[in-house]
């Protein structure tokens, strides 16, 4: 591998002829470089797409933080080169490498990838590509990091299993130190003598054995798949004892401080901004939401936490936008306290706040009201259905008069745009379910129209529903594309008006999606084959090309509709069933039943419905009482 | 209060463009605690003028730009200077500090030209190179097009010089920089026969209209 004086000297000469080289090249404010030989671990945490959107991932800062902190060891950062500067790198023979020391990803003890979805699959593997890095887990040995990845496309980790040697289920901020002291204890040997060969290879082993007992760490070639006849799976068992039956994933009972010293990109990146996760997990229990299945319990900050957080990551940073994230702030218990505070601190400072997923109330324009010093930038609302009996199917059950209260609220308080978000293609939903979005539209736009006339604007986003894994819904079948596609006619048909802006997602991305979070071991060799004949950029609607998977899909003898378009068995064993968010199989199904029979499931704060989370951390619950989790408490064992 | 600041570019900050740096002052001057002025109207901004656009990859070792500021009081705790240093990111040096008068004119009308060292990265490229520049200063005009629109890089360049001896391998060259009147370092590379990427440029000093009549 070149040296980062090798590298930096190539560099310098290909930067100018790529666009935006500031992607390539480090030196940002906050971040951290420390002297590669005073640390006994290196780890290199890696975002499969470009560094514009990766470098606000929210997963990285904390781990790189959480990294940094470690006298023994330190973390860099890679992004995916644009395809103008990867050609540049291929043809001058410079290797990935990370931004803060130059060093060759190769150099690494970890990389760490953040799949936070699927479409980046095939990036990953292009980046170990370029990185010089064998791209089967199978054909690396100890001259070569460990590869893992995390993030909420791993909770179905199989696509991916024969690329990463370990997958890390659920969060990552207490694990991602006991994998580093694991990691320390097989250092690594740099030679090059083949006789050595099967001493080191079996190191390796001893070494990924090390890791599948970390709970919430799962090392896929410890475990066997067997199918039945139909290609379903019959079962999944590991292969050496030091596996467990089930990987559980981890959970951090008690959410340690915010990071605040975010790394301030020196060019314009999509989200240039503070962001404060206020709030982890969700009660409300929509049944399409795989966020809200796999980040429970829910766990809140304190309002002093943030407040003290946010203003100390403003003037590290200087940003000029406050993010408070969470799955649905309305839900944050203090959240007026929080709007409040946050109001009085940063006012006229020119800072914008953004606070999304906001429940359908006027309370909410009340919120709003309180952060925002301008009605620039819309204001966005997801009913996600227009029909009632949809409503009850997905358990969000918002009634049009709230709706269009709200949204009168909105238009008269001054915002001229309003964003609705829909979800097309759910379970048993019908023309006419569609069609009562056209008609909800209207009316929308209607109480706009009443107080701003001509001004009022409607932005519709439709998109199209996945049954996502360890979902309610994860039984279900991806509608087909012509369902797909005779949906979307309608709406784009009906919804002429032209203060109404629709986008939706084309079918074929729709599909990727599906076939990708729902595939099983054999998906591996599809991904494998659709990115050797050239996919990359899966997410960029000018790169991805659905022939190619097609027939990715066809060259290994599979079928994509076997994956998306198959309602599944009641007893049918899915690929991810031995990776556990604790939420109980069973009680996902009972809640697919009631689906059915349109019952809604009212949030869980009100009334536990015993989804599984408290059995598997009853010690955590019991350790952190009160209000802090939303889980009721538990009893002495 | 308005501020002119002068300032070097170095490091990776070479490749930021012109409206990123921008972005950067705003955020350095946020993080120095040195509240700016907005402008009115529906997308306020903050009031920042960079006198000379710095074209991505050159350095610049005394750049210079005015920030508007809402009175402070006058009595920050440090100098101004050493505020903005300690909230700049690597590769931003500030080399000073000081309030001007509000009125004077914008930054960019007063840029008269500008000052720059070209090193040559291959090794050796210094041979031959005094003769090469005699050779074009020599020559009454030198025709060349920008997009597509023809026109005379010769009275551009006010002062062109080799380096010799321990300064073999470089150019010092002062180009025009009035408005419609620029004259580029890498136009007059390309003249000079060498090819842009084997160069490193700085920009090594702005020269104002007032620099001139003062003297």
């Amino acid at each position: 591998m070149l040296s980062p004086a090798e590298i930096e000297t190539r560099l310098e000469r290909i930067l100018l002829s790529v666009q935006k080289p500031g992607r390539y090249v480090g030196g940002e404010l906050n971040s951290v470089t420390k002297d590669w030989d005073s640390v006994q671990t290196r780890a290199a945490f890696v975002f499969p797409d470009i560094y514009d959107i990766g470098i606000s991932n929210l997963g990285i800062q904390i781990l790189y933080s959480q990294v940094n902190q470690r006298p023994d060891a330190l973390a860099e950062r890679a992004y995916a080169p644009w395809t103008d500067m990867e050609a540049q790198m291929r043809e001058h023979g410079i290797p990935l490498y990370a931004l803060e020391s130059k060093h060759a990803l190769a150099d690494f003890d970890i990389l760490g990838f953040s799949l936070p979805y699927e479409t980046l699959y095939t990036n990953a593997l292009n980046l170990l590509d370029l990185a010089g890095i064998p791209v089967r887990a199978e054909e690396r040995d100890e001259r070569h990091p460990i590869v893992i990845a995390g993030g909420h496309a791993c909770f179905n980790p199989e696509p991916m299993h024969a690329f990463m040697d370990a997958f890390v289920i659920g969060e990552g901020e207490e694990v991602i130190h006991e994998i580093i002291n694991t990691v320390s204890k097989f250092p690594r040997e740099h030679v090059g003598k083949s006789e050595r060969a099967n001493v080191q290879t079996c190191k390796r082993v001893n070494l990924l054995k090390a890791l599948a007992q970390i709970p919430g760490v799962y090392v896929p070639r410890f475990y066997d798949v067997t199918y039945l006849d139909d290609g379903t799976i019959q079962t999944v068992t590991p292969n050496i004892p030091e596996a467990p039956q089930v990987v559980l994933k981890r959970m951090t009972a008690k959410l340690p401080p915010p990071p605040t010293r975010f790394i301030v990109p020196n060019i314009e990146a999509v989200h240039n901004r503070v962001a404060i996760e206020v709030m982890r997990g969700c009660t409300r229990g929509c049944r399409f939401c795989q966020a809200g299945m796999i980040t429970r319990p829910v766990r809140e900050r304190s309002v002093d936490e943030v407040v003290a957080a946010a203003e100390d990551a403003i003037r590290s940073t200087g940003f000029e936008e406050l993010a408070l994230l969470s799955l649905s702030s309305s839900d944050y218990t203090p959240i007026l306290e929080l709007v409040t505070a946050i109001g009085e601190k940063f006012a006229g400072r020119h800072l914008t706040v953004s606070l999304p997923s906001l429940r359908i109330e006027s309370v909410s324009v009340d919120l709003m009201e309180k952060i925002k010093d301008r009605r620039a930038g819309g204001f966005t609302l997801a009913p996600e259905a227009a029909s009632e009996r949809m409503r009850r199917i997905i358990n969000k059950f918002i009634p049009d008069d709230q709706i269009l209260a709200t949204a009168r609220e909105i238009y008269s308080r001054g915002w001229a745009t309003l964003k609705l978000y829909f979800m097309i293609g759910h379970p048993s939903e019908t023309l006419e379910d569609v069609q009562a979005i056209v008609g909800l539209c209207n009316r929308v736009l209607a109480e706009g129209r009443r107080t701003l006339g001509g001004k009022a604007k409607l932005n519709v986003g439709v998109s199209t529903f996945i049954p996502k894994p360890h979902t309610p819904f994860q039984w279900v079948a991806v509608e087909l594309p012509e369902q797909i596609k005779a949906k979307q006619d309608l709406l784009k048909r009906e919804l002429r008006d032209r203060s109404i802006k629709l986008t939706w997602t084309r079918p074929e991305d729709t599909l990727l999606e599906a076939w990708l979070a729902r595939g099983d071991r054999r998906t591996a060799d599809v991904i494998y084959a659709a990115w050797t004949n050239g996919a990359k950029f899966d997410a960029w609607r000018e790169h991805f090309r659905y022939a190619v998977w097609t027939s990715a899909f066809a060259a290994r003898d599979l079928d994509p509709a076997f994956y998306a378009h198959r309602p599944r068995r009641v007893d049918e064993v899915f690929p991810w069933d031995h990776i556990s968010d604790a939420v109980r199989k069973q009680y996902l199904f009972d809640d697919f039943r009631q689906s059915l029979e349109g019952e809604i499931r009212a949030d869980c704060r009100e009334d536990c419905y015993a989804c599984g989370i408290l059995p598997a951390f009853a010690a955590d619950r019991r350790a952190h009482p009160g209000n802090y989790w939303k889980c009721p408490e538990v009893k002495s064992p | 209060m308005r501020l002119r600041i002068t300032f070097a570019k170095t490091g990776s900050l070479r490749y930021i463009g012109h409206l990123d740096l921008h972005q950067v002052w705003e955020r350095t001057a946020r993080r120095a605690g040195l509240p700016l002025a907005y402008t009115q109207g529906f997308h306020p901004g903050p009031k920042i003028q960079i006198a000379a656009a710095l074209p991505l990859g050159f350095s610049g070792r005394a750049e210079v730009v005015d920030l508007w500021l809402n009175e402070t009081g006058g009595d920050e705790p440090r100098p101004y200077a050493d505020l903005l240093q300690s909230a700049a990111p690597p590769g931003l040096v500030i080399v000073r500090a000081e309030p001007v008068d509000e009125g004077a004119p914008a930054l960019q009308t007063q840029v008269a030209a500008a000052e720059y060292e070209v090193n040559l990265l291959e090794a050796g490229a210094g041979s031959g190179l005094e003769a090469k520049v005699a050779e074009l200063l020599a020559k009454p005009s030198l025709p060349r097009e920008r997009r597509g629109k023809p026109y005379d890089l010769r009275p551009l360049i006010l002062s062109l010089e080799a380096g010799t001896g321990e300064r073999s391998g470089t150019l010092q060259m002062v180009l025009s920089a009035r408005e419609g009147a620029t004259g580029r370092p890498e136009e007059v590379l390309a003249e000079l026969g060498i090819p842009f990427e084997n160069t490193r440029v700085e920009r090594t000093r702005l020269i104002f209209k007032n620099d001139i009549e003062s003297k």
